[in-house]
């Protein structure tokens, strides 16, 4: 008897919940998950501020039983103890809490709760939240007794843009499982609406991950159209210098981290110039070092910038390691935009596509704004010409090459955002970078935009149709056949230098 | 004079020769060459250089405790650099040039068909330390990793279960190449004799390394939505699993909503990724670090201490996984097998290997198969935690038995549970 005293003492100090019933908290470290699920129901019938923060407890896996162990549980548990508490949560003062426990109700609804649901709707004053919770209050009412109440649930949720209500229109809708035809009738009404809103959620979402795809092919590409488009040279290193801009906001991430912990959340606006210098840098020395003694032999300066791209990647390894590197996501570019239930949109995705912008910017007036994009582009016009004006074209060809690099290494910086960082990353994206060049026309910076984000946004179409592996075949088959009739890509230059 | 010369050349390289033919088998009486064939750059390397270290790991402690009937182990690590043709060649150059007794290697299925014909060529002796499809049975080769009815299986029939969320839609997820490709047929053909429609099964493949994986998870969200609850089953290989796990973790697909089983993701693969928005997502293995036992913890302990010694990096923070115990317990069977047979004659050992037991991290006592090459193992399904380990919710009472030819594939029940010329 003392022995069972003392137990019941050490679990309720453990526990520290002395208005809870104990049996009920002990349940919770029970083995199977039906009794922890029948005691989580117990406790959340009974409203009390300290089984909320036990739940809470539960769920975070922070709450241990009495031989100090952690309770663990699985997904069937964890669901129930998330309704649970999102139950408990409605009258949660905050709205934000609110706005998630509504959500978090959305998903697993039963008729049960359709009572406590309208006292909630009735009770809320934030139109936004109402609005859910009438949804919500519907989905709970959809199989009522009652057919004037299942007729105005289906047509409460015609507002709906879940997925999920959407089935349960469907279902309510056929005669196998509503034998009432003005109910089948108001839930196809509604079934409709949302199956029209969803596909338009969808192909809004189609079309985000097409610009997304996009605008990453153009900063992986933008590079490429000046050294290759406008220089022509053929740099197959031009992976690398991506690389190189990877991994410098690798090395910059790691000087945050060590040296200014509490602005961990900014160092990628550090590591964007950083990354274009460095990759400008690299891009100097190719040049004066070997691409400048082979410019117009297109052939030799292939190989030779290939075998550049072998030293570099190699040079990666042995400064970093063979293994990728791990480059984290800043909190303000974690998680998503919730548009709609069905599409979310990744926040780091949403930066990548403004940050390709910005760049673009950045070249646009560099090369159509400034007097050095004006050398550069009477450079590649017509040489001699520029030359005899006094140009200074070796050193115009320096500083463009090294301008080519230098965005090449933004692009590697967004890169790091999404892929994953290694020595060889930048092999992945030579072949689509050449692929985008072409296609928009050598010598254009329009034609990589439009080609870039064409092919962005094709690709993710026939991705969704036909998966993956056939979308890259089939976007490769589609350029060669393009270039076979055009080999001039979709923009080609005018005007009489074009043949020299 | 020219003759002269040229007998001369002749019989001082011939004495040259004949002196190397007498050293050789006195260098190699020192020692016993151990080949390592894991890729150490490349797409895989995020999964294969933590089984290099293991194995040069295990191959110290054996050294420290004596060695190998006496003789040192030497440990000849090659880099096949995640390139399938170069598996081969690397191969290859183990048994030939380097004459190892053993080989410790591959991950994916494609590298490990790759070397399959060399090692039966050269009649060397592979083994294999990765779950994979079954559907084969080397006489060269033992198989630490699970067979699909110790892995796969079991996770689809935990998520059909009222624990696992009664899932009733399938989506099989995997990247492009044979593991994923078999193994999608064999639970395809197992979900079928349960009774799931065609039209509730999804397959949907990616290339090597891909990266982008937003059409996936949309494409995924959609089929979900369409009112039965849903499971992901997940063979994505490499690191194509960082990006995958993080645009899920974005999306907000939720494990209560929409659970991902994965056959190759362990706490390894975890490591770079905030797997905070991933609990309850699920894997499924013979081993998981969390698993508490004595031969456990001083396994654990083992790799920190090792991880510190050689300065691997973020040393502090290294894990433990399937693949690794899997090596650590093949090295260990090997060598109790070189001892019963007292020879490291490829076919001697290969007699000597079946029945060894040994008592692994995972806490059973493991068996190699008298006939089938393959392990007795138990099988775990982990739940992702928050801090990038598993919390185990579901094993099997004891080890199980591997079936390399799955029952699920028409024809192999007339396939012999043995390998072939043994």
């Amino acid at each position: 008897m003392r022995k069972l005293l003392l137990a019941l003492c050490c679990c309720l100090s453990a526990f520290a919940h002395a208005a809870l019933d104990p049996a009920a908290v002990r349940q919770l470290a029970a083995e199977e998950s039906d009794d922890k699920i029948a005691a989580i129901h117990r406790l959340a019938l009974t409203a009390e501020s300290e089984a909320l923060a036990l739940l809470q407890q539960l769920a975070d896996g922070t709450l241990k039983d009495d031989k100090g162990e952690d309770i663990t549980i699985n997904n069937r548990v964890r669901r129930e103890l998330e309704g649970a508490l999102a139950v408990l949560k409605l009258i949660d003062p905050d709205a934000t809490v609110r706005i998630k426990a509504v959500k978090e109700i959305a998903t697993n609804v039963d008729a049960g709760m359709a009572p406590m649901l309208a006292k909630a709707r009735d009770r809320e004053t934030d139109p936004k939240i109402r609005a859910l919770l009438v949804e919500v209050h519907a989905l709970a009412t959809l199989k009522d007794a009652d057919s004037k109440v299942r007729i105005a649930a289906a047509t409460a949720l015609a507002g709906s843009a879940d997925p999920n209500t959407k089935a349960v229109l469907k279902a309510q809708s056929e005669p196998a499982n509503e034998t009432e035809v003005e109910v089948r009738r108001a839930a196809f009404r509604s079934y409709l609406e949302v199956k029209d809103r969803l596909t338009l959620a969808e192909t809004i979402g189609r079309i985000f991950s097409g610009l997304s795809l996009g605008s990453i092919l153009l900063l992986a590409a933008l590079g490429l159209a000046i050294t290759y488009g406008v220089m022509g040279v053929i740099n197959m290193a031009h992976g690398e210098l991506l690389m190189i801009g990877a991994y410098a906001t690798y090395a910059i991430q790691g000087i945050f981290r060590a040296h200014f912990p509490a602005q961990l959340d900014w160092y990628l606006l550090a590591a964007v110039p950083v990354a274009f210098f460095a990759a400008a840098a690299v891009g100097v020395l190719l040049e004066r070092t070997v691409i400048r003694w082979l410019y117009g032999r297109a052939l030799e300066t292939l190989l030779a910038t290939w075998g550049l791209s072998l030293m570099l990647i190699q040079a990666a390894r042995v400064i970093f390691g063979a293994q990728n590197v791990e480059v984290a996501n800043p909190s303000w570019m974690s998680g998503g935009l919730e548009i709609l239930p069905s599409i979310v949109l990744p926040l780091n995705r949403i930066v990548i596509v403004g940050f390709a912008l910005f760049v673009l910017m950045l070249v646009w007036v560099l090369m159509n704004k400034t007097r050095l994009g004006m050398f550069v582009r009477a450079v590649t016009q017509n040489r001699a010409m520029a030359g005899c004006v006094g140009v200074p074209t070796g050193r115009i060809d320096t500083v463009a090459f090294a301008l080519g690099a230098g965005i090449a290494g933004l692009g590697g910086v967004a890169l790091s955002q999404i892929a994953n960082v290694g020595p060889d990353m930048g092999q992945g994206y030579i072949v689509d970078s050449f692929m985008v060049v072409v296609l928009g026309g050598v010598g254009q910076l329009a034609g990589a935009v439009w080609a870039a984000l064409g092919l962005g946004i094709v690709t993710k179409f026939i991705e969704s149709w036909a998966g993956a592996v056939i979308a890259k075949i089939v976007v490769l088959v589609f350029i060669i056949m393009f270039i076979q009739k055009r080999p001039q890509g979709l923009f080609a230059l005018k005007g009489r230098f074009v043949e020299s | 004079m020219l003759r002269r010369n040229f007998i001369k050349a002749t019989a001082v390289s011939i004495a040259l020769a004949a002196a190397g033919f007498v050293s050789q088998p006195a260098v190699a009486a020192d020692t016993i060459k151990v080949g390592i064939l894991h890729s150490l750059s490349g797409t895989m390397a995020i999964s294969e250089t933590a089984l290099k270290e293991t194995a040069l790991m295990t191959i110290a402690e054996i050294n420290a405790k004596g060695g190998v009937m006496g003789k040192q182990l030497e440990a000849v690590v090659v880099d096949p650099a995640s390139n399938w043709p170069l598996f081969a060649e690397k191969a290859r150059q183990l048994l030939t040039q380097d004459k190892v007794a053993v080989t410790f290697g591959c991950w994916t299925s494609v590298s490990r068909k790759s070397v399959n014909p060399v090692f039966k060529e050269l009649n060397g002796l592979l083994f294999y330390p990765v779950q994979y499809e079954g559907e084969e049975l080397e006489k060269n080769v033992f198989y630490t990793g699970a067979a699909p009815n110790q892995q796969a299986i079991p996770a689809v029939e935990y998520l059909m279960s009222k624990d696992g969320g009664s899932a009733k839609r399938w989506v099989l997820l995997g990247t492009d190449y044979v593991y994923p490709r078999t193994t999608n047929k064999i639970l395809r053909a197992f979900l079928k004799s349960k009774g799931v429609a065609e039209a509730d099964i999804m397959e949907e493949y990616t290339p090597f390394g891909h990266s982008d994986y937003q059409t996936i998870i949309a494409k995924i969200k959609k089929f979900a939505g369409e009112g039965k609850k849903t499971a992901v089953v997940s063979t994505i290989n490499g690191d194509s699993n960082v990006p995958f796990y993080k645009e899920l973790g974005n999306a907000g697909l939720k494990a209560t909503d929409v659970p991902v089983v994965a056959f190759s993701v362990g706490e390894e693969e975890l490591r770079g990724v905030d797997t905070k928005p991933l609990v309850g997502h699920l894997a499924a293995w013979n081993y998981f670090q969390s698993i508490k036992n004595p031969q456990n913890d001083a396994f654990i302990k083992m790799y920190r201490d090792w991880a510190k010694k050689q300065k691997l990096p973020k040393a502090e923070s290294v894990v433990t996984n399937d693949p690794m115990e899997a090596t650590y317990i093949g090295i260990h069977m090997w060598k109790q097998a070189v001892e019963k047979a007292k020879s490291t004659d490829v076919d001697k050992v290969i007699a000597a290997m079946g029945g060894q037991t040994f008592k692994a991290p995972s806490g059973f006592s493991i068996k190699m198969d008298e006939k089938n090459h393959h392990l007795h193992r138990a099988v775990f399904i982990g739940e992702v935690k928050g801090d990038g380990q598993f919390n185990v919710v579901w094993k099997t009472k004891g080890p199980v038995k591997a079936q390399p030819w799955s029952p699920f594939i028409a024809g192999n029940d007339k396939k012999k549970d043995e390998p072939e010329g043994k």
